[in-house]
């Protein structure tokens, strides 16, 4: 069964996501009904933890804790430990003495999430670290394509664009082939990690020979600032190689869905024409964004690990 | 110095300079070895027992930082020489990237007298390479020799300019130290701080490719072999690295190499967890890069275990991956992360002594490395077999940056002899200063 | 599996020994009569609303809603309601209980709702109920169904209809199950013997 924390897919295994999709799937009803409210965790608190600026991932995980009455409290933290006299550790251990019961952590760096779980008793829950993971993002996309194909075990999905530095990439390639489907990558060479195929992908170059069949074609977001010579020669160059558009779709199975993680940058990632095209699923994938992470909120909630022997560690007496 | 009469008795000695390894004694008297062989007789000498220990030429460690001037809070010249002889090292080189750096005269003379007050392991200062280790202009080299550096290095920061390095190869030929690269391409590395492959993909780490360190370690081997300088490589980690060694070794270079302990020993799995505490440059490697250093060291390509001892405090290492300074504190665990290579048949208890005291003492051209009759008392006592728990707030250095932390290992140095007197007792720990 | 539907009685003795307390015929026969009382209490029957605590009440609420077709020709409209986000002891509890499907096919305000579960025991699934009805609105009046009250009540909860009362030791399980291995076919209700680590706390 799922652990204390919730730091990644990769620590997750099959019988632990169908149980997270199960329960997500009771929380989409909540999310229905006129009070959109259940007294589940009452009296908890969760604290945001946001180091990196993000209003749709913190948003969500506000809503889906409010919809599971507990308080929540959005921490603003420094984007940098360094700017501030004071170690993201520092920060974990002051939290640690409020009595939190869950903390959601977003980082620009890999790793702190693990690192603040490492000192806190609370249950930490990753909203996404630098380039490693962002598990809720995968739990939703899965959930998402389950409820649009009926089934993941079988399906390829092709995830397409910047996979070095995403997170989002990681977290569902560990998920989805969890679930029994193959999954593809393909971006520019500069841009797909060192080793990439011991996660178990295939990687192409080509985007054609990638999205060839598949049922799924997920569409990341590169960053502007990625696109101005170091990574790629320019915008226009990246879209008519790697941007999807409904011609290239075509070499993808004819009921082929396009998923993005958002926010889109329209006409680069994805075509003006696809961005418009069924808006019903990237809303989909808003609504179950909140109902997985009242799931996981709900499930890890009550795992606070009294008296962690690690909080003594550096309390030893100075030589 | 000392006036101390000591006796070890009854251990196997190791004496790679002699090629002597035999059980028998070591007599000191007056800072010098006396006498070496079986049922010597000095009763009225101190005694050291050395039954089941190995007595070795106390060991010389060419990398180290000792953090003194302007960092003290990491360490200092004492902390760090009382850390060293807990090793079993009577004597440290340290690096020029102190605070401000080590490119004067008047900074090497500095760090010596602190070192005769404070140190009980002898000190070696490195000067910079290029002053204020902004790899442009060449540092005094001549003044810095007669004020007593052994080497040249801009080590932490690699020398980009080629032509710069040039001249420096050129240069140090008429004062015949040394000068050690940190071979790695900082452009090459980029924003890189774990092995580029695997181990970086899984944790969304930026990785520093091998290749980074191969190709400034080939730029300064064509160099060496070119001016007739005399290179040392410091801290080897990449198979390719270990190759381009072998090959310039081969057509005559006057090339040495040091490798680390954690880099015969450690991969880039131990990041797994993101222990910044094992967060070092070059970064832990790959496996094949492991073997590679190790068969490098056994066929003689690399000639010294140099520890690359970096002390850090726990607020600089409790910082983001990316953020938290790379290295770690060697000194006290050495020993005993290094008789790996002994217990996998790689090395011989001898060969191991000889790439731990006689060859780097050689490589900087300072007494050590001999348990001769009239050579300086600089002897090591070392029990192979002792299991300990190594605990860094229990050790000697300031900063507890260490991967082995709360681990058992095996093997520990157990008595220390500098100049002659015994300055480390595992039972009784530092005794002097 | 299949056998025990064909004949309902050939395998009704569980193997852990507990004793059957109502069996199949019995629970139709309850049902039945609780329809009527029901409908002879009910002023509007427009107005009813079946809403059934899964799993057990789910199977049980169906057959009421099938009773009151036969009996009044009336279509009552049957919801499912899982009380789990509303149990009260989630906080002292590390390991958190499967949730089950809610659906409520129509809104409770001003309508006769009529709580259907299975066995009835402290009283507190039934209070969670109440709260979580009232999430989905405001019902003009709530009443109680149990197939079984085993009695133990920690709270004032009464119940409006019973199938059948029996006396239990608070260490014993009820359990309602389903012959043919789900609830779809014969179902019967089983009192076990207590184990140490039954909690029940809920029932």
């Amino acid at each position: 069964m799922i652990g204390r924390d919730l730091l990644g897919t990769e620590d997750l295994d099959r019988a632990d996501i169908e149980r997270i999709l199960e329960t997500a799937e009771h929380m989409r009803e909540i999310g229905r009904r006129t009070i959109k409210k259940v007294p589940t965790l009452r009296g908890r608190t969760i604290v945001n933890l946001f180091f990196e600026s993000s209003t749709r991932t913190k948003s969500s995980f506000e809503i889906a804790g409010k919809r599971l009455s507990a308080d929540v409290i959005n921490f603003a933290a420094a984007s940098s430990s360094l700017k501030k006299a004071e170690s993201i550790l520092d920060t974990a251990r002051n939290l640690e003495a409020m009595d939190l019961d869950a903390v959601v952590v977003r980082h620009a760096v890999a790793g702190v999430p693990k690192q603040i779980a490492d000192v806190l008793s609370a249950p930490v829950i990753n909203a996404g670290d630098g380039a490693h993971e962002h598990p809720t993002q995968a739990l939703l996309d899965l959930l998402t394509v389950r409820r649009e194909k009926g089934r993941i075990d079988g399906l390829t999905i092709a995830i397409i664009g910047d996979i070095l530095h995403s997170r989002v990439a990681r977290s569902n390639i560990y998920a989805f082939r969890k679930m029994g489907a193959e999954v593809r990558v393909a971006g520019p060479p500069q841009m797909l990690p060192a080793a990439i195929e011991t996660l178990g992908v295939k990687a192409f170059t080509s985007l054609r020979e990638a999205i060839d069949g598949v049922d799924v074609v997920m569409a990341l977001r590169i960053q502007n600032e990625r696109l101005s010579g170091t990574y790629l020669p320019s915008v226009r160059e990246y879209s008519a190689t790697y941007g999807i558009d409904r011609e290239k779709l075509k070499f993808a199975k004819d009921d082929a869905i396009v998923m993005h993680p958002g926010p889109v940058n329209r006409g680069v990632e994805l075509s003006h024409d696809l961005t418009d095209h069924r808006p019903g699923v990237i809303l989909d994938q808003v609504r179950n964004g909140v109902a997985i992470r009242m799931a996981v909120l709900y499930l890890l909630s009550g795992r606070r690990q009294e008296g962690d022997p690690r909080l003594d560690l550096e309390s030893g007496e100075e030589k | 110095m000392s006036e101390q009469r000591i006796w070890i008795r009854g251990g196997r000695i190791l004496d790679p300079a002699a090629e002597r390894d035999e059980p028998g004694d070591v007599l000191i008297e007056g800072g010098v070895i006396v006498a070496v062989g079986a049922k010597l007789d000095a009763s009225d000498a101190q005694v050291i027992d050395a039954n089941g220990a190995w007595i070795a030429p106390g060991f010389v460690d060419l990398h180290a930082h000792l953090r003194e001037p302007g960092q003290e809070y990491k360490e200092d010249i004492a902390s760090g020489g009382r850390s060293a002889v807990a090793g079993g090292f009577a004597a440290v080189a340290c690096m020029a990237n102190t605070h401000p750096v080590n490119d004067d005269p008047a900074m090497t003379d500095f760090i010596i007298d602190r070192a005769k007050q404070d140190s009980p392991a002898r000190v070696y200062p490195i000067a910079a390479a290029t002053r204020g280790l902004e790899g442009s202009e060449m540092t005094e080299m001549s003044a810095l020799v007669e004020a007593g550096a052994v080497a040249f290095s801009d080590d932490g920061k690699t020398i980009m300019d080629g032509g710069v390095m040039r001249r420096i190869l050129e240069y140090s030929k008429t004062v015949g130290s040394p000068v050690i690269t940190h071979g790695e391409d900082r452009h090459l590395v980029g924003e890189g701080v774990v092995n580029e492959g695997p181990v970086s993909t899984k944790l969304g780490l930026p990785g520093n490719p091998a290749v980074a360190e191969d190709v400034l370690v080939t730029r300064d081997l064509m160099l060496a072999e070119m001016t007739g300088a005399h290179l040392h490589v410091a801290h080897v980690s990449t198979k390719g690295a270990v190759a381009a060694i072998r090959r310039s070794r081969e057509r005559g270079a006057h090339v040495t190499a040091e490798v680390t302990p954690h880099h015969l020993t450690l991969t880039d799995e131990a990041l797994l967890g993101y222990d910044t505490n094992a967060k070092v440059a070059p970064p832990l490697r790959s496996k094949a890069d492991v073997l590679a250093c190790r068969e490098g060291l056994a066929d003689g390509t690399i000639d010294a275990i140099a520890t690359d001892h970096a002390p850090h405090a726990v607020h600089e290492k409790d910082l983001e991956f990316t953020e938290a300074p790379p290295g770690l504190i060697g000194f006290e665990t050495a020993f005993p992360v290094v008789l790996d290579l002994v217990r996998g048949g790689e090395l011989s208890p001898l060969e191991l002594m000889r790439r731990l005291s006689t060859n780097p003492a050689r490589i900087i051209g300072r007494p050590g490395g001999s348990l001769a009759i009239g050579a300086a008392a600089d002897v090591a006592i070392l029990d192979p077999e002792m299991n300990w728990i190594y605990d860094p707030a229990k050790g000697y250095s300031k900063s507890r940056n260490s991967p082995w932390a709360g681990q058992t290992l095996k093997g520990r140095a157990i008595a220390t002899i500098v100049a002659g007197r015994l300055v480390y007792d595992v039972d009784r720990g530092v005794l002097y200063p | 599996m299949t056998s025990q539907q064909v004949d309902p009685h050939l395998n009704s003795q569980p193997p852990s020994g507990g004793r059957v307390v109502m069996d199949d015929v019995a629970i139709r026969r309850a049902l039945m009569r609780i329809a009527h009382e029901v409908l002879e209490r009910c002023e509007d029957l427009e107005r009813l609303y079946l809403v059934a605590i899964p799993n057990g009440g789910v199977p049980l609420a169906r057959q009421l809603a099938r009773n009151f077709k036969q009996i009044a020709d009336v279509d009552v409209v049957v919801g499912i309601l899982d009380t789990t986000l509303y149990r009260d002891d989630l906080k002292i509890k590390a390991e958190r209980p499967r949730l089950r499907e809610t659906e409520m096919p129509s809104a409770v305000d001003g309508r006769i709702v009529i709580l259907v579960d299975d066995v009835l025991k402290t009283g507190r699934t039934i209070r969670a109920a109440m709260d979580a009805l009232m999430d989905f609105g405001r019902p003009s009046a709530v009443q109680v169904v149990g197939l079984v009250d085993r009695g133990h009540r920690e709270l004032p909860i009464k119940l409006d209809y019973v199938g059948k009362n029996v006396p239990t030791q608070p260490d014993e399980e009820v359990r309602m199950s389903g012959l043919g291995g789900n609830l779809d076919g014969a179902l019967e209700v089983v009192v076990m013997p207590g184990e140490p680590e039954s909690s029940g706390g809920m029932r």
